[in-house]
């Protein structure tokens, strides 16, 4: 609980801290909210040099519309994603996936950005980003690029970003008929099983639908095989719900520890894309 | 006329806790508040194997280190500091502070530094490499009892720590004859016979305030303060004292906020013996606090019991026996109290129900998991889980309301005092009325047609009802080896203002308020006017602790008692000054009057002065008012109750919701209901904690699972459902105020009627028991088919 010496920084705007982050070299670590970063820095199971603050940089937080789509600052606490105005009208998945993040202690702290960068494996957002196709805004020494969450997301705790790039953003088009449910982990309050369900629904019919799983795999991935099933199919609930019963079947490699076995959570991943989807639905 | 205010009576009066502005507003002291001029922070490095061998320890790189100042191996350390002391007369083996040869658990103590400050001390015990010869671990104690694949201590066989103790009907006080022919023919005669292996999983205590402890050896005087956060720091001293070859008078202990303890710490640690040595040895004042992933592994574990529950019967419900196998893991050593738990839960066998033929048996187990002591409830939550669970698979198997099966067992109201077949006196008790209490205010029928029609729906729903009794108010000197008694003293000062001590030494239980009632109440002055100190043994002469729900009825009989004596003194000054007579004077409203009127009487401070100024001085008086009394009750007292459950079980998933928790608690006479009903809030939460979702899990080669709230879950206000409370009042006459003690009781009651209420709402699958906790995951298996 105590962590080894380190330097602290404080950064002001994204190009200090891009700036600073290069002349640390690979000492540097960015922190935002910390709790991530802090606790494993508590069990020295991570010993940065140098500490780059960017909690503070105004530039990173908040939500707000650009043509049409909606962008969430990097740094922006998960309590104002939660309680967000603009995304409880406009995409109201996202307000509710950072509602069920931790406690209030780690939703007042913690940030988006936070979240993916460290890319547990249990953590919420990425599920959901994944539901929206979002794309995640990447700023580094050599410019600004941008990925797509389907391609960030690569391994337990490894992401499409370099040690020397900031994120600043993640961008996606609203969706209002999106829903995120989950099975808590009763000490940590992180995801056992958490599917977030965005669906396109015309006259009746679902045209299109996509679904991202966390907590189910070592990383938080898209239910392809669902999506396929759902599309063309007629918008009620209950039919919807029966394609998504068998959502775990495909899946291989899951997850398994003291709170849930792997057979457990494969059942799970179909229990909570019904629920997600009948939310979805009910949205709409 | 006097303008005097009318003071209201406050004992019985729902007074808000006086400690409590202080503490929520961040202004109490804790002992990592205590800082001293010249202190130096130690940190224990500790074992991360399970059991081996210490080949070597290097700890030159630590002590190379800028601002470390020294580091101790074990084996340096036993130079000067003998192994700890046990307060129980059970063998035990040898258990030194930090290990010298053999490491059993992760999370011993290895090597200690000390350094300028907390973080260099942190890295330096980093920086010791320690060389084991890793040894198999065993952490089930079925697995360790047959020795292998290892024997943990040399001179424990199969790692028996206390090999099998019967107790009960048939067994001579001495343990040392065994006549089973009542309980056998108890059995033979039976028409049913319900059996069932329980498991009373491993918990952890998770105090908000970790273990701490300052010492301070001032070599000019001789003399050692120390700082810890314990339950009892007049044991503490004792101990401190002991260990350091010191006298008791040369040792002050002090317990400054503690920020709870539930039993965990009543022991004393090793960390507390080496403090206090090197501090000492170093002439230096010394600090270490406990971090959280510390407290995991090295503050006491509490339960983990097994037991083997029979019980026989008739078809008509009467229970004819009792059979009650325990086997207990007390993990790698014996504390000071480690063996002694799992006896609590042999006495307290007997439940609320004239059971005429008990068999108990114990043995307890060494295996490589943290050491086991007290935790909330110490032996009677267990007691109480098995027979109340017990009593329920008979209730189902003979398909018989389990409220009414309960009520042909009772102990009738009329057989008090009554002894047990295990040996105890239960004080006084009316276990019907609290059940009948209880099903009044749960709507028991209504709540049986709400879950009959939730089931018709196909929800899983379930009611649950526990009764319990359990053992408080430790308790005669010939109960605990520390002595059983409590003392107090309590002053009226020059101005007439009341201070008290109390050898009760509080964490959270709300002393300061309770007792200060008391007082006000006794002397007829304000509430405002009287304080209660404690936790400082240069304060107070004399203490046992606070445990075993003792505070109020022993701690609080021996105020009682000191104010009696402060007040018949303090009455003859006044008859002196009123030209009255004692016996005809009322303590009333801040003035001691003469009875009927009102306006011949002195202000209660006059009265005080004058017994500090005593110009004249009244025959047979001396000057001064402060007396002290011990009390040692002669019995111990028997709470009662009956908590009643309404669970859901999420068909799709296993998680079980909590709907209803009506509790009936019967503490005897009650001086705060407010503060009683706080008690037993967050006893009902550690019950429905263990019930639930507490854990302590160990990998089969004994490495800790659970070192951390991201893995060890406790409840949160959200997982709680609004608690609905009552009480009913059965006075004990083992202590003139009448009262129980309830530290303990929310812990016994709601954990089996939770348990029992899954079970019922399971029962369509076949089921007729599930182990604690009830993890989603299992429940799930056994809706789905899975095996559970
Ligand atoms: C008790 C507790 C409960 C929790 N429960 C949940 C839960 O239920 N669900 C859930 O999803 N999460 C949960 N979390 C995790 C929480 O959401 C974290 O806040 C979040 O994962 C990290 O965000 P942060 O801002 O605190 O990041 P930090 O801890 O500051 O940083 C984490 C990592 O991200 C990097 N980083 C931070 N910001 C950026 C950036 N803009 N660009 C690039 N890299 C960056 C850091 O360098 C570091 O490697 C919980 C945490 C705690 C302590």
């Amino acid at each position: 609980m105590i962590p080894s010496a380190f330097d602290y920084e404080r950064a002001t705007s994204v190009d200090d801290a891009v700036a600073r982050l290069a002349a640390a070299g690979g000492a540097g670590k960015l922190i935002a909210g910390g709790h991530s970063l802090v606790p494993l820095m508590k069990l020295r199971l991570n010993e940065p040099g140098t500490l780059i603050d960017i909690a503070r940089i105004p530039e990173l937080a908040g939500v707000r519309e650009v043509d049409g789509a909606i962008e969430i600052g990097a740094g922006t606490v998960h309590h104002a994603v939660a309680t967000s105005d603009l995304l409880r009208a406009r995409c109201p998945v996202v307000a509710e996936t950072a509602a069920t993040i931790g406690d209030p202690q780690v939703r007042n702290r913690g940030t988006l950005g936070g979240s993916i960068a460290h890319a547990d494996p249990a953590a919420d957002y990425p599920a959901t980003l994944l539901a929206l196709d979002a794309e995640v805004r990447i700023q580094g020494p050599r410019g600004a690029r941008t990925v797509a969450a389907r391609d960030f997301f690569q391994d337990l705790f490894t992401v499409d970003l370099a040690g020397d790039e900031l994120i600043t953003a993640v961008r996606f088009a609203p969706v209002r008929t999106a829903a995120y449910a989950k099975l808590y982990q009763r000490a940590s309050r992180f995801a056992i099983v958490g599917v977030a369900a965005a669906l396109d629904v015309a006259g009746g019919t679902v045209r299109s639908a996509r679904l991202g799983l966390t907590g189910a795999l070592s990383h938080a991935v898209r239910l392809t095989a669902v999506e396929e099933a759902l599309a063309g199919r007629p918008a009620d609930a209950d039919s919807v719900a029966a394609e998504a019963a068998r959502a775990g079947d495909g899946l291989s490699d899951l997850n398994a520890d003291i709170h849930a076995g792997a057979d457990y959570r494969r059942a799970m991943v179909g229990v909570f894309a019904q629920r997600a989807l009948r939310a979805a639905l009910a949205r709409g | 006329m006097s303008a005097a205010p009318v003071l209201p009576k406050l004992v019985g009066e729902r007074v808000k806790r006086r400690e409590d502005p202080r503490l929520v507003q961040g202004h109490g002291t804790y002992v990592d508040d205590v800082k001293i001029f010249g202190l130096r922070h130690a940190a224990f490095k500790r074992s991360d194997v399970a059991h081996g061998r210490i080949r070597s320890i290097d700890t030159g790189a630590a002590e190379a280190m800028d601002g470390v100042e020294a580091v101790f191996t074990g084996t340096q350390i036993a130079e000067f500091l003998d192994p700890m002391p046990i307060g129980t007369p059970f063998p035990s083996p040898e258990h030194r502070a930090v290990a010298t040869d053999v490491v059993r658990y992760v999370g011993e103590p290895v090597a200690v530094v000390v350094a300028a400050d907390r973080y260099t001390a942190r890295d330096a015990a980093d920086a010791i490499v320690v060389d084991y010869e890793t040894r198999p671990a065993v952490v089930n104690p079925e697995v360790a009892m047959t020795g292998h694949p290892t024997v943990i201590h040399a001179d424990f066989d199969n790692n028996l720590a206390v090999p099998l103790v019967p107790s009960g009907t048939g067994v001579s006080p001495d343990g040392k004859t065994v006549d089973d022919s009542v309980v056998d023919k108890a059995f033979a005669d039976a028409d049913v016979v319900v059996s069932q292996r329980m498991v009373n999983q491993r918990l952890a205590p998770t105090a908000m305030e970790p273990r701490g402890v300052v010492a301070h050896y001032e070599r000019g005087k001789g003399t050692m303060t120390v700082w810890s956060s314990t339950q009892n720091p007049h044991i503490l001293r004792t101990f401190v004292a002991k260990l350091n070859g010191m006298g008791e008078d040369e040792v002050r202990a002090i317990a400054p906020e503690v920020g709870g303890g539930f039993g965990a710490k009543i022991n004393i640690y090793g960390e507390e013996y080496v403090v206090s040595a090197l501090s000492k040895r170093l002439g230096l004042p010394l600090k270490w606090t406990e971090d959280r992933s510390e407290a995991f592994l090295a503050t006491i574990h509490g339960r983990d019991i097994i037991g083997y529950v029979d019980i026989a019967a008739t078809r008509a419900g009467k229970v004819l026996g009792l059979k009650l196998r325990l086997i207990a893991d007390v993990g790698a050593y014996n504390m000071l109290l480690t063996a002694a738990i799992p006896t609590l839960t042999m006495l307290m066998a007997n439940a609320t129900y004239d059971i005429p033929a008990i068999r108990t048996t114990l043995t307890e187990v060494f295996t490589n998991k943290t050491p086991t002591d007290a935790y909330r409830g110490a032996g009677r939550p267990e007691a109480t889980y098995f027979v109340e669970r017990g009593m329920d698979m008979l209730a189902r198997r003979l398909d018989m309301d389990p409220a009414e099966l309960r009520r042909r067992n009772f102990i009738p109201a009329d057989r008090f005092p009554y002894k047990t077949q295990m040996g105890a006196v239960y004080d006084s008790g009316d276990y019907a009325k609290a059940l009948d209490r209880a099903l009044g205010n749960a709507g028991w029928q209504e709540l049986q047609r709400e879950r009959d029609a939730a089931r018709a729906e196909g929800r899983l729903v379930g009611l649950g009802l526990a009764m319990y009794v359990e053992v408080c108010g430790l308790g005669p000197s010939a109960s605990l080896p520390t002595g059983g008694w409590e003392h107090s003293q309590v002053t009226v000062e020059r101005d007439g203002r009341i201070s008290a001590t109390t050898g009760a030494s509080p964490h959270g239980q709300g002393n300061e308020t309770t007792f200060a009632q008391m007082l006000a109440d006794q002397f007829g002055v304000p509430f405002e006017h009287v304080r209660i100190h404690h936790g400082d043994t240069g304060v107070v002469k004399q203490g046992i602790g606070t445990f075993g729900s003792r505070s109020q009825a022993v701690g609080g009989t021996a105020l009682h008692l000191a104010g009696a004596k402060v007040r018949e003194k303090m009455a003859k000054f006044a008859a002196a000054l009123l030209e009255a007579h004692e016996e005809d004077l009322v303590f009333e409203d801040g003035r001691i009057s003469v009875q009927g009127s009102p306006d011949t009487g002195k202000s209660f401070a006059e009265v005080a002065a004058y017994a500090y100024v005593p110009v004249p001085l009244p025959a047979g008086l001396s000057p001064g008012l402060s007396e002290e009394a011990f009390f040692e009750p002669a019995n111990n007292t028997y709470p009662f109750g009956c908590h009643i459950s309404m669970v859901e079980i999420d068909r799709d998933t296993g998680e079980l919701a909590l709907l209803r928790l009506v509790a009936v608690d019967d503490a005897g006479n009650l001086i705060n209901p407010l503060i009683v009903e706080g008690q037993i809030h967050g006893g009902l939460a550690q019950g429905i904690g263990q019930a639930m979702i507490e854990e302590v899990r160990y990998g089969g080669d004994g490495q800790p699972l659970t070192g951390s709230f991201m893995d060890y879950a406790i409840p949160r206000a959200a997982d709680l459902p609004r608690f609905e409370l009552d009480a009913t009042v059965t006075p004990t006459p083992v202590n003139p105020l009448g009262a129980k003690g309830v530290g303990e009781a929310g812990t016994l009651g709601s954990t089996p009627c939770i348990v029992s209420a899954a079970v019922d709402a399971l029962s369509g699958f076949g089921v007729t028991h599930v182990d604690m906790m009830l993890r989603p995951e299992k429940l799930w298996q056994i809706i789905h088919g899975g095996q559970a």
